[in-house]
């Protein structure tokens, strides 16, 4: 299983990945897994807002409902339409082609409380 | 520290080792640690419809009733008649309330006039067994065997020639819903020509101490046919695609086989089973509730208790739902008011507060032959 070193990850199993003011964000590697095959996703509107730890979308696998929650607070610049046609790319690609959305920051300070890859790979094991 | 004492009630099969050390993914199910997945549930299923995959359902449990008094007491408790099977063949049939509703669906393996084995589901073993006495213990001596038997499920179109590789007598020739007794890996076993996924294939019963012996016999015999082991989420998707009901589901005590389009299984004609009142009373002045298929028309995946509603009022509840992997698409069954019985109705199903679009079907929603069946 990968944890990324330059990604911040969050309790909820989402990573984000800073660029400049914007963090795009995903889910992790454990979570696709946990999941089994991601058949459905459901992404917000590019403009609206998204509040730290709400569900700004929803993804399900052939057995279950999940919800996603935003990492950090901020409105949705960009969203990755082409995982809403092909969800299976969330369990192929859960770093790269499968990021979710990208959002603009209105508290950079909310990334501080994000735990690094070692962290959340410690906080894994607690969980298992 | 609740759920802790519960996880240690568990039941374990005797495989539970092989699928730990298949990579399984292993969840509490009706009372049982029971593999969901190993590959994948798209995968595995893909694998039963195309090739082969391996079952454990040890978790079901089989009940025997014996004596003179043997073939009243199965009348009395089914509502289909036993008296069409002959021996060496095994009949479903639902076990009714007085009231029509369902206390277990089942499969009767029947081995002579003095003596059926009945199989049930987990969830209901021990309230079918129940049931059954109290109903038909003075008829009959009624056992619960359920301990003594382990059960491995090969279903998928290659399933006879691998499951001839390791029988002493060739499985080709039984017919569905027909059984034998033969060796499977060396050990006794009842072969019946059954399942739960659409496709050929047979269900093996063995003695617990044998399981793991059959289903390594198997895994090895099908290792060039591409062979699976196939868990829970692989068989839900595999029966739904099917619209086999599934009892909590489609069958419940709140729940009729009228009402769930089971009347081939009512035996009306014959006298004096469970519940037979209440069902003619069902086929004659309608039952004013059904069970139907419906298929979605846009992105989304129907689950269990979401609401199914028509030109916005609600109609009736999606019973199970899914994604089914050999169309692509969400499928479910619901149930509701009769008047949707007919398919090509436009229907809504409410997910997380949105209408989305759905159409009801004829099931299957999966045929082999034909690949989808059109509504």
């Amino acid at each position: 299983m990968e944890f990324p070193k330059d990604l911040k990850y969050t309790k909820e199993h989402e990573w984000v990945k800073l660029e400049g003011n914007v963090v795009v964000v995903g889910i992790t590697d454990y979570a696709q897994d946990s999941l089994g095959d991601v058949v459905y996703v459901e992404l917000p509107q590019e403009g609206v807002g998204v509040t730290k730890n709400e569900s700004f979308g929803v993804v399900e696998s052939v057995k279950a409902v999940s919800d996603l929650y935003s990492p950090v607070s901020g409105s949705v610049a960009e969203v990755n339409d082409a995982i809403v046609d092909n969800p299976e790319v969330i369990n192929e690609d859960p770093y790269g082609d499968a990021w979710m959305i990208k959002v603009e920051l209105s508290n950079a300070g909310e990334l501080d409380d994000l735990m690094n890859a070692d962290d959340y790979q410690k906080f894994i094991e607690e969980e298992k | 520290m609740t759920v802790r004492e519960t996880f240690l009630e568990l039941k374990r099969t005797p495989l539970y080792g092989t699928h730990k050390s298949l990579g399984a993914r292993i969840v509490p199910f009706a009372g049982w640690e029971m593999p969901v997945q190993y590959s994948g549930v798209i995968d595995e299923h893909l694998a039963v419809r195309n090739a082969c995959g391996l079952f454990d359902v040890s978790h079901m449990g089989e009940i025997l009733i014996t004596g003179p008094g043997a073939i009243k007491a199965v009348q009395r408790l089914g509502t289909n008649d036993i008296e069409k099977a002959v021996e060496g063949q095994c009949q479903y049939t639902p076990l009714c309330y007085p009231d029509g509703g369902v206390v277990d669906d089942c499969i009767v393996y029947r081995f002579g006039p003095e003596r059926f084995l009945i199989c049930v589901n987990a969830s209901n073993t021990d309230k079918a067994f129940e049931w059954m006495r109290s109903e038909a213990g003075k008829m009959a001596a009624i056992r619960n065997v359920s301990a003594d038997y382990a059960e491995i499920a090969i279903q998928g179109p290659f399933s006879a020639g691998i499951l001839k590789k390791i029988t002493d007598k060739d499985p080709a020739p039984v017919k569905r819903y027909h059984f034998i007794e033969a060796k499977a890996a060396g050990v006794p076993a009842i072969i019946s020509r059954t399942g739960y996924t659409g496709e050929d294939g047979f269900e093996v019963y063995s003695a617990p101490d044998s399981a793991v012996k059959v289903w390594d016999a198997l895994m090895d015999a099908g290792k060039d046919s591409g062979i699976k082991p196939a868990g829970l989420g692989a068989r839900d998707t595999l029966r739904l695609e099917m619209g086999y009901p599934l009892y909590g589901h489609e069958l419940s005590e709140k729940i009729t086989p009228i009402e769930a389009g089971l009347g081939r299984f009512v035996a009306l004609d014959k006298a004096g089973f469970i519940g037979r009142e209440a069902l003619k009373k069902q086929v004659e002045k309608g039952a004013g509730k059904a069970i139907i298929g419906f298929e979605m028309l846009e992105a989304g995946v129907p689950r269990q208790g979401y609401d199914v509603a028509a030109l916005g009022v609600k109609l009736g509840e999606v019973t199970s739902g899914t994604h089914s992997p050999s169309l692509g698409r969400g499928v479910g069954m619901a149930y509701v008011d009769a008047s949707l019985i007919s398919p090509g109705i436009n229907i809504d199903i409410m997910v997380r507060g949105r209408a989305l679009k759905a159409k009801t079907v004829r099931t299957p929603f999966y045929s082999r032959q034909r690949g989808k069946i059109p509504a």
